[in-house]
């Protein structure tokens, strides 16, 4: 089963290479930018055909590895 | 003294390393990050590099190493550890001190020498150093360190800041600051003391005509308090 999981830096991190994407996009001509917050996307494909497990299952992942918590959060967003 | 030195794959400081503890008197020893046992040692050093090529996160692979449910045992019992640069960025993933590592502010790899502030002496890493300001080298671009506001609090309480970012004078003003990390903070410490975390390269300032001997004066200290 597939699992996808989004790690994104919590708010109060900075984020500079996102501030840089977003100076480009508006140098671009997309002006209606308010802000663009960089972050990490994984598709896991686990050996676990049931679908709360196999969520848990990536959800230690992202406590134990995935994610730096101190200045990351994750979410589970699809099982598949 | 024995030290050991641990080399993880993309480590590129591990011999440097060797170098000055040997230089000025440790017995040191190379351990492969894939070994389980470390010999017997007065001192762990982690040392520069890029580990893993930075996957992930820097440091985050290296800090699920075999051989780092070792150093983390030996940590906790009160161990010596030293984390440089890369070595740092393995500290703060493994637990072993607070806070993180992220990328420089400015998105540029800084390549410089630098002044630090040795901010606390009560530790086996700088008692007794004659001096509060000394020269060493950075390399690196994830160097800006990030902890929550209850963390500061938590290391400020604790004495854990071992060096500031500074200039020769030993002043910690802002534009000093060459990462943006919060309080100019370079190295700090876990709250024993005894595992030390810092960006500067000491082994980088140990040659009378190549660099200054700041980093020569920090390894006989540091030898010398551990005698």
């Amino acid at each position: 089963m597939k699992v996808s999981a989004v790690i994104t830096l919590k708010k109060d991190v900075l984020d500079p290479q996102g501030k840089v994407i977003h100076e480009t996009l508006d140098g671009m001509g997309f002006n209606s930018v308010n802000e663009v917050r960089q972050g990490k996307y994984f598709e896991i494909d686990v050996k676990e055909n049931d679908p709360k497990k196999a969520k848990d299952l990536v959800e230690d992942m992202c406590k134990k590895l995935l994610a730096n918590l101190v200045i990351e959060n994750y979410k589970i967003i699809e099982t598949q | 003294m024995k030290s050991s030195v641990i080399t993880f794959p993309g480590s590129n400081c591990d011999r440097d390393m060797d170098v000055a503890l040997t230089k000025f008197g440790f017995k040191n020893k190379m351990v492969w990050h894939n070994d389980q046992e470390l010999p017997k040692s007065d001192l762990i050093v982690l040392p520069g590099g890029f580990s893993y090529g930075d996957y992930l996160r820097c440091g985050s692979m290296a800090s699920k190493s075999k051989i780092m449910y070792s150093v983390i045992n030996f940590a906790k019992s009160g161990g010596l550890v030293m984390g440089i640069c890369n070595g740092f960025q393995i500290l703060v993933e493994a637990g072993l001190v607070p806070g993180v590592l992220l990328r420089n502010k400015y998105l540029q790899f800084i390549c410089k020498n630098v002044h630090v502030k040795v901010d606390n002496k009560e530790n086996t890493f700088f008692k007794n150093l004659d001096k509060k300001v000394l020269e060493f080298h950075i390399a690196h671009n994830e160097g800006n360190y990030f902890c929550t506001n209850d963390q500061l609090k938590e290391i400020e309480d604790n004495n854990q800041i071992a060096i500031y970012y500074c200039d020769q004078n030993g002043n910690t003003d802002d534009h000093i600051n060459p990462n943006g990390s919060i309080k100019n903070i370079a190295g700090i410490f876990n709250k024993e003391k005894n595992v030390l975390g810092m960006m500067p390269h000491p082994e980088r300032m140990i040659d009378e005509s190549l660099s200054g001997e700041d980093g020569s004066m920090f390894f006989k200290n540091l030898l010398n308090n551990i005698k």
